[in-house]
């Protein structure tokens, strides 16, 4: 039987969510249970997705095609390739292992919490899959409400504002990259992402676009209007990501909003934006990104030495890891940004391009990975503290938690790129074509990553070392479920540090057709 | 020419059941004396009036001939004969909501001059010929300043009357003296003739002189701006049902013969106005008339506290819009004119009859009694809220269909270039203004709430049951107008116009 | 033809519940739903009649003012279709919120009734007498709804939207009348004055005096500021059909009366009301987001989302047309539900719509039912996908984008704004941080309101889904016969 993997992907916690959502608050005792069943099954269609996938095949796969809505040209059209099944694969760990360790922030409203959980897992699955930008495009501000509402109503006491610049933030862009499709689909007469790209490699899109231009009464011309609304759908993606200077709306929103939330948040939904620009942006206008690259590789730059620098300075054990998030989120656009596709040879393909966009799939995952168990770790670090992370007011942790300094050492070590952690490879693979492509950008780059190392270094030796200072409660070491909980992703590091082809030998394909620019 | 006795009598035949019916009124009235029972003499004066009208009706409506004595001194057609049972139809109404008034023990009398006065209306509808014209505007004038005045201890209604009277006289003799001009130019007293004689003569100082003084004359029946002083008054002093008489029967005739002498005998001389392009002449005068009745009668009518004082603002700025079609001088203003007061004329009627319930039921006409009237009688509440939206030309009530006739009748002048657009213009944005008052009516009758313990709201028996026919008929009109229309066609046809 | 019932049963409706006495507001209540889900049913059976053809059926035509050739003729395209359903639901969900009318309650579903009779009446009308003589039998029962049963300054709120009603009705009226004059069929028939032509010198003029008299009631900046007293003042049902379905009239008015009828003009006027409706789209969102009242927020919220409609009627092109359309449609289901929630189950039981006060009242716990259904309908109305909204602001943005880029722009920034104030209402009224405070009245959302609120939610919702169902109807319409000299003179294909 052919059954459409893609969209019970989605289903699957749409469903169960709105299930869990509605849940009576009598009986919340047993929500949690359903909630972790539903993320366990949809990890393990999302694994079984990946099993049946054809590592030989680099096109999309398991593609469903449907009519919608013809007059506005509207399809249901989902499909899958080593990109989108990375970021599925995100999609589906990332919030598994939240929901896991929101027992304490889901307190007396589990239905609720699980619920919008599971919808916004809903949301994610169904933006990595989307090949139409209509239904896409309903994802991608769909999986922005249940996350508003999670931080609204889990968050600190700062998050109704950090909230409200969270969504509005996030709803300028939606808004400029929704006036960017409509630009292109009256030019080009279809909202396929697949179909979009032929014509934007084609030139016809920047043709009809230009024949909007005498209607706009502007003296430009018709190359200046398509760099407009490749702008407009940029800054879509840009907030998301984030790209400094577009990043102001993340530090206190990851802040306010509870760990576990934040996970996704940064495990996912940053890649979301990632996900946009190589699969929507990129293929569409290559020769904007060609005709940009060198401010967007400025962008990208500032996106990882400035939040670095940003996070030196930081006293808030969230706020530190937040912006380091901006920052690793930087290395992804660096090597986003080298891509101009089908600029050069073969050659150019092998040495620069395929290298940097391994890296891109690999930094994603991995940052999600990382930043997910160490917003995980801070969760577990307020339980015992009451919620206080202050900094400066902590110390010593190590001698009375030796396991819960050990996993987080290690996903720190990771997340600054020591060789043999996950994080390693993916940077490197950065850099390497990075380097091949504008050797400039990546020796200024080396700066981030010393200044990465300098911050994580400091947090460290801060909450682990010196005299033991602990406000509050005794802190007690991890019990079996946390170190269980804090084990399989630290594990997974390693794993995927010794053997990164784990990953790419899904993504390799992809990555190859995509750098070729088809 | 020899006159045909026969002939005349026949043609006068209706008019003639009228006058025996108001004698007779007065005999019975006298022959039951002050001794019987005022409610009797009442039911028995009131009860013969509407016998004798409803006769009058049935002999026009079966047997009266056409024709016409004396070079139109009496016309008998077919438009006349519809206008005359209109104008006995609506003296049906009038009596009905008399039959319990307590305003005077001279019942009969009160009778016999209100059907007198319908005589002289009924004259007026029924002459070619301008001396006619003034004899019967002063038979039906004198009579209705008798009724202003019928309550003599009001002495509201005497000083109402008094007024009445004199701006009345100083209007005859405006009139005549504007007639008497206009025969002085062309020698002739028929409208007829006279416009023969204009079509050659054209357009003199003096004939403008006296077409002026015509419209002064007139102006002062129709209550149109500036010779409306009289009205507010008039209409507030007056007994109740007298003032529906003034507000309902004398209005359908005045607008009758103003209608005909514009069509019939002043097309010569009409002249025109669209725009900036002013040829003097009949019509500019009237557009002029209208334009100053609609803004004044409209604003002044925002201020009334005072009921029966609205209405009679709100009549003021009716004969605007009446005179605005009928500033297009021809058959289509003639037909939209008398359509429109046929239908104001039942709404005016209905709405004094509820101001004659109300004022039995509370005391006075004053917004305060109607305060809260919707949950006091609400039957009564309903008819008026149907009355007033008629006023104001809400659908699907007659109002609505005679206003959209009428400014369809002004737009349509100028051929093509919408000459009077600037006239239609000023009709609808006058019409927004009295919205305000009158929905502001309504808020004080619908949405107030009622003051005080309520008393048993007195039954209202045949009063409420004219009111409510006449509600129906707004009703019916405006969602059939053709039930009025296609008769009235008819008869213009068959009047040969 | 089912839908001609639609007329009847309302006006029927009417009668029968004002006979029913002052003394029983349940059987009143009853009466009402009972009649207006039977019009809902009309509608939707009529819908089905209808079909999506690109036809225009003839319901009822007979002569009505014969020396005026004036017609009694209800017809349906789908343009006319999509809004007799429109006003069949929220006909409905009107009823469903006002369940607690107990004030002279006949009064109250009598008017609403005729109200209702009159909008369906215009609706399917195509005779110009006809269309206004319906248009204007909506008018009144709206001034009595919000005077006697309203809130905060409701006469004055009452007496100020009947009169711009009135003002724009009789600028309407002087149109009417010089395309009737000047189209020299001496006829009514809106398909035949559309035909004749209308000459242009005379369109020049009647077209703007038609289309802004329209648009009063459509809420076109600067003649709005009716719109936000209105609402304010309106009792909860009235509210909801003022901008579910009246501001409609308005709309569709503009359409039917004006573009159809005067496309030279349309095509002529088309930058100036392209240049008001944007106006109005950013500047109605600014303001409301610095509004007290709840309510307020909800009412410049309409006339900034009703401000999309009027661009896409000035993109006058197909996608801008449909989607203005899909627009009145799709706001009227979640104006309706917005007014609803403010209304019936936030302002009947707090009785205060200050947003400071709600802010401590943390209605999210007191009142979850409610704070789920706004948070939904926030969504709905900032038109994030999923919802109605989304699918014709978007096909808006597209006609706009292909007729006046700059407008399209502007209104992306109107988008946006509604976003932020949507937002800031929804924090403020609902996710207030929860205080020991609990409102005065907390009583549990009773079962009519989650009917009437899953109704309209569901419409939007299955709307936003999948457009197609509402958009053949539309698309056929405009590709009817009615439209055939619009479409001609505009240059669609």
């Amino acid at each position: 039987m052919n059954i459409p993997w893609l969209s019970v992907l989605m289903l699957v916690p749409l469903l169960l969510g709105t299930l869990v959502a509605c849940w009576p608050r009598s009986a919340a005792s047993g929500v949690r249970r359903i909630a972790l069943a539903s993320h366990v099954l949809v990890l393990g269609l999302v694994l079984w997705v990946g099993v049946e996938f054809d590592v030989a095949n680099g096109a999309l796969q398991f593609v469903e095609r449907r009519a919608w809505v013809p007059t506005l040209g509207v399809e249901y059209h989902l499909g899958l390739d080593g990109l989108g099944l990375v970021s599925v694969l995100l999609a589906a760990a990332v919030p598994l292992l939240a929901a896991a360790v929101s027992d304490r922030v889901a307190a007396g409203r589990e239905s609720l919490y699980y619920g919008l959980l599971l919808l916004l897992e809903a949301g994610l699955m169904g933006t990595f899959t989307a090949l139409n930008f209509f239904h896409w495009f309903l994802f991608w501000e769909l999986s922005l409400v249940p996350a508003y509402l999670l931080v609204r109503f889990f968050g600190g006491p700062g998050a109704g504002a950090a909230a409200f610049q969270f969504f509005v933030y996030t709803m300028v862009g939606s808004v400029t990259l929704l006036l960017g499709f409509l630009a292109l689909r009256v030019a080009g007469g279809t909202f396929d992402f697949i179909e979009l790209a032929r014509l934007g490699k084609s030139g016809q899109l920047a043709q009809g676009l230009a024949a909007a231009v005498p209607r706009l009464g502007l003296d430009i011309s018709g190359e200046m209007l398509t760099r407009g609304v490749f702008l407009g759908v940029l800054l879509g993606f840009a907030v998301k990501v984030p790209i400094w200077p577009f990043h102001t709306w993340l530090p206190s929103t990851y802040t306010e909003a509870p760990a576990p939330v934040t996970m996704v948040l940064t495990g996912v939904m940053s890649k979301m934006g990632v996900y946009g620009l190589l699969r929507v942006a990129l293929p569409i206008f290559p020769d904007q990104f060609r005709e940009l690259q060198g401010p967007l590789l400025l962008l990208a730059l500032a996106t990882v030495i400035f939040p670095a620098l940003a996070a030196l300075v930081q006293r808030d054990l969230k706020r530190v890891l937040a912006y380091s998030s901006i920052n690793h989120l930087g290395y992804c656009l660096l090597g986003a940004f080298v891509l101009t596709p089908g600029a050069a040879g073969a050659d150019w393909v092998e040495s620069a391009a395929a290298p940097a966009l391994n890296g891109v799939l690999l930094q994603m995952l991995n940052h999600g990975l990382t930043a997910a168990t160490l917003f995980a770790a801070v969760e577990l670090f307020e339980r015992r503290t009451g919620g206080i992370r202050r900094l400066d007011q902590f110390g010593g942790l190590r001698s009375v938690a030796p396991i819960f300094c050990g996993l987080v050492g290690i996903s720190v070590f990771a997340s600054l790129g020591l060789p043999g952690l996950n994080g390693f490879v993916g940077e490197f693979l950065i850099f390497r074509g990075v380097y091949a492509a504008a050797p400039w950008v990546a020796v200024l780059g080396t700066l981030g990553l010393l200044a990465t190392a300098v911050f994580l270094l400091t947090l460290m030796q801060r909450l682990f070392h010196g005299e033991l200072e602990c406000p509050g409660n005794r802190f007690q070491d991890l019990d079996v479920g946390e170190r269980f909980l804090l084990g399989v992703p630290v594990a997974l590091m390693l794993v995927l540090g010794v053997y990164p082809d784990l990953v790419l030998r899904w993504t390799n394909l992809t990555v190859l057709g995509m750098a070729a620019g088809n | 020419m020899a006159m045909n006795y026969l002939e005349l009598a026949r043609l006068t035949l209706a008019e003639a059941i009228v006058v025996v019916t108001a004698l007779v009124v007065l005999g019975v009235d006298l022959k039951l004396g002050a001794a019987t029972a005022l409610g009797i003499r009442r039911g028995w004066a009131c009860g013969l009036g509407v016998v004798g009208c409803v006769v009058a009706v049935a002999w026009l409506g079966v047997g009266a001939p056409a024709g016409s004595v004396a070079g139109g001194m009496l016309v008998s057609d077919a438009l006349t004969r519809w206008v005359k049972m209109v104008l006995l139809g609506l003296t049906v109404g009038t009596l009905l909501l008399s039959g319990r008034s307590t305003f005077s023990v001279h019942v009969g009398e009160y009778v016999a001059v209100l059907l007198l006065g319908l005589v002289g209306m009924l004259l007026i509808a029924g002459t070619e010929n301008v001396l006619v014209l003034f004899l019967a505007l002063e038979l039906a004038s004198v009579s209705l300043y008798i009724l202003v005045g019928f309550n003599k201890r009001d002495p509201r209604g005497t000083e109402a009357a008094l007024k009445y009277f004199l701006f009345g006289g100083m209007a005859g003799a405006f009139l005549l003296f504007g007639l008497s001009l206009i025969y002085g130019a062309t020698g002739a007293i028929e409208f007829r003739a006279i416009a023969l004689k204009l079509s050659t003569a054209g357009l003199s100082p003096l004939l403008m002189v006296g077409l002026v003084m015509v419209l002064v004359g007139l102006g002062f029946k129709v209550a149109a701006v500036p010779f409306h002083f009289w009205a507010p008054d008039a209409y507030q002093g007056a007994p109740t049902p007298a003032a529906s008489f003034i507000a309902a029967g004398s209005k359908v005739a005045a607008f009758f013969i103003l209608a005909k002498l514009t069509v019939v005998a002043f097309p010569a001389v009409a002249g025109y106005w669209n725009w900036s392009q002013i040829a003097p002449g009949w019509t500019p005068l009237l557009a002029l008339v209208s334009a100053v009745s609609m803004v004044v009668g409209n604003l002044a009518a925002l201020t009334q506290r005072n009921v029966k004082r609205l209405l009679a603002y709100s009549a003021v700025a009716h004969a605007g819009y009446v005179l605005m079609a009928l500033v297009e001088g021809k058959t289509l203003g003639l037909f939209a004119v008398t359509f429109y007061a046929v239908t104001y004329a039942i709404t005016a009627l209905g709405a004094f009859g509820v101001v004659s319930l109300v004022e039995a039921g509370t005391g006075g006409s004053d917004w305060e009694h109607f305060r809260g009237l919707s949950q006091k009688a609400p039957g009564l509440a309903l008819c008026f809220g149907i009355f007033v939206l008629s006023l104001a030309g809400i659908p699907p009530l007659a109002g609505f269909f005679g206003k959209f006739y009428l400014f369809l009748v002004a737009m349509s002048v100028g051929g093509g270039n919408y000459g009077l657009l600037w006239l239609v213009g000023l009709g609808a944005a006058t019409t927004c203004v009295s919205f305000f008052y009158y929905l502001r009516l309504l808020k004080v009758v619908f949405v107030e709430g009622p003051e005080g313990e309520s008393k048993p709201w007195p039954k209202g028996g045949i009063e409420f049951a004219t009111v409510a026919v006449a509600a129906v008929g707004v009703v019916a009109i405006g969602c059939l107008p053709g039930w009025v229309l296609g008769p009235l066609q008819n008869a213009l046809v068959a009047a040969g116009f | 033809m089912a839908l001609t019932w639609t007329i009847w049963i309302s006006m029927l409706g009417a009668v029968g519940v004002y006979l029913a006495g002052p003394g029983n507001p349940a059987r009143c209540r009853w009466i009402a739903l009972m009649a207006s889900v039977a019009g809902c049913v009309a509608a939707l059976v009529g819908a089905s009649q209808v079909g999506v053809n690109s036809e225009l059926v003839t319901l009822v035509r007979v002569p009505w003012v014969k020396i005026l050739g004036i017609e009694f003729h209800l017809a349906a395209d789908g343009v006319s279709v999509v809004l007799v359903l429109l006003t069949g639901v929220a006909a409905v969900a009107g009823i469903l919120f006002s369940w607690n009318v107990s004030l002279r309650a006949n009064e109250f579903f009598a008017l609403y009734l005729l109200l209702i009779t009159g909008v369906y009446g215009v609706f399917l009308s195509f005779d110009l007498f006809q269309f206004f003589a319906f248009y204007e039998l909506a008018i009144v029962p709206k001034y009595f709804l919000i005077a006697i049963w309203g809130s905060t300054r409701r006469e004055y709120g009452a007496m100020k939207l009947a009169l711009y009603s009135f003002i724009g009705s009789a600028l309407v009226l002087v149109g009417v009348l010089a395309v009737y004059l000047s189209s020299g069929t001496s006829s009514f028939d809106l398909v035949r004055l559309a035909d004749s032509g209308v000459p242009a010198a005379v369109q020049t003029w009647a077209f703007p005096l038609v289309f802004v008299g329209f648009a009063i009631l459509a809420g076109m900046w600067p003649f709005h500021t009716w719109a936000p007293t209105g609402h304010v003042a309106a009792p909860t049902a009235a509210s909801m059909l003022l901008a579910g379905v009246v501001m409609k009239l308005g709309a569709y008015g503009a359409l039917r009366v004006g573009m159809m009828v005067m496309p030279q003009g349309a095509m002529l006027w088309a930058p100036a009301v392209a240049t008001l409706a944007t106006v109005g789209i950013v500047s109605a969102a600014l303001v409301a987001l610095v509004q007290q009242d709840f309510k307020f927020v909800i009412g410049y919220s309409s006339v900034s989302h009703m401000g999309f409609v009027l661009l896409g009627l000035a993109a006058a092109n197909p996608r801008g047309v449909s989607g203005a359309v899909l627009q009145m449609f799709s706001h009227g289901v979640i104006a309706g539900l917005l007014f609803g929630v403010v209304g019936r189950m936030v302002y009947d039981r707090t009785h205060t719509r200050e947003l400071t006060l709600l802010e401590g009242l943390g209605l999210a716990r007191a009142l979850p039912f409610a704070a789920v259904t706004f948070t939904l309908a926030s969504v709905a109305s900032m038109g994030l996908p999923g919802f109605s909204g989304f699918v014709a602001e978007m096909q808006v943005l597209t006609g706009a984008w292909q007729a006046y880029p700059i407008a399209a722009l502007a209104a992306g920034v109107g988008v946006v704004l509604a976003v932020a104030f949507t937002l800031r209402v929804l924090q403020k009224a609902f996710l207030g941080p929860a205080t020991t405070v609990t409102p005065e009245d907390a009583t549990p959302i009773t079962t009519p309101e989650k009917l009437g609120a899953f109704l309209l939610l569901g419409t939007s919702l299955w709307v936003g889904l999948y457009p197609k169902l509402l958009l053949d109807w539309i698309d056929g319409g405009l590709g009817s016969p009615a439209f055939a000299t619009m479409r001609k003179v505009l240059g669609w294909p």
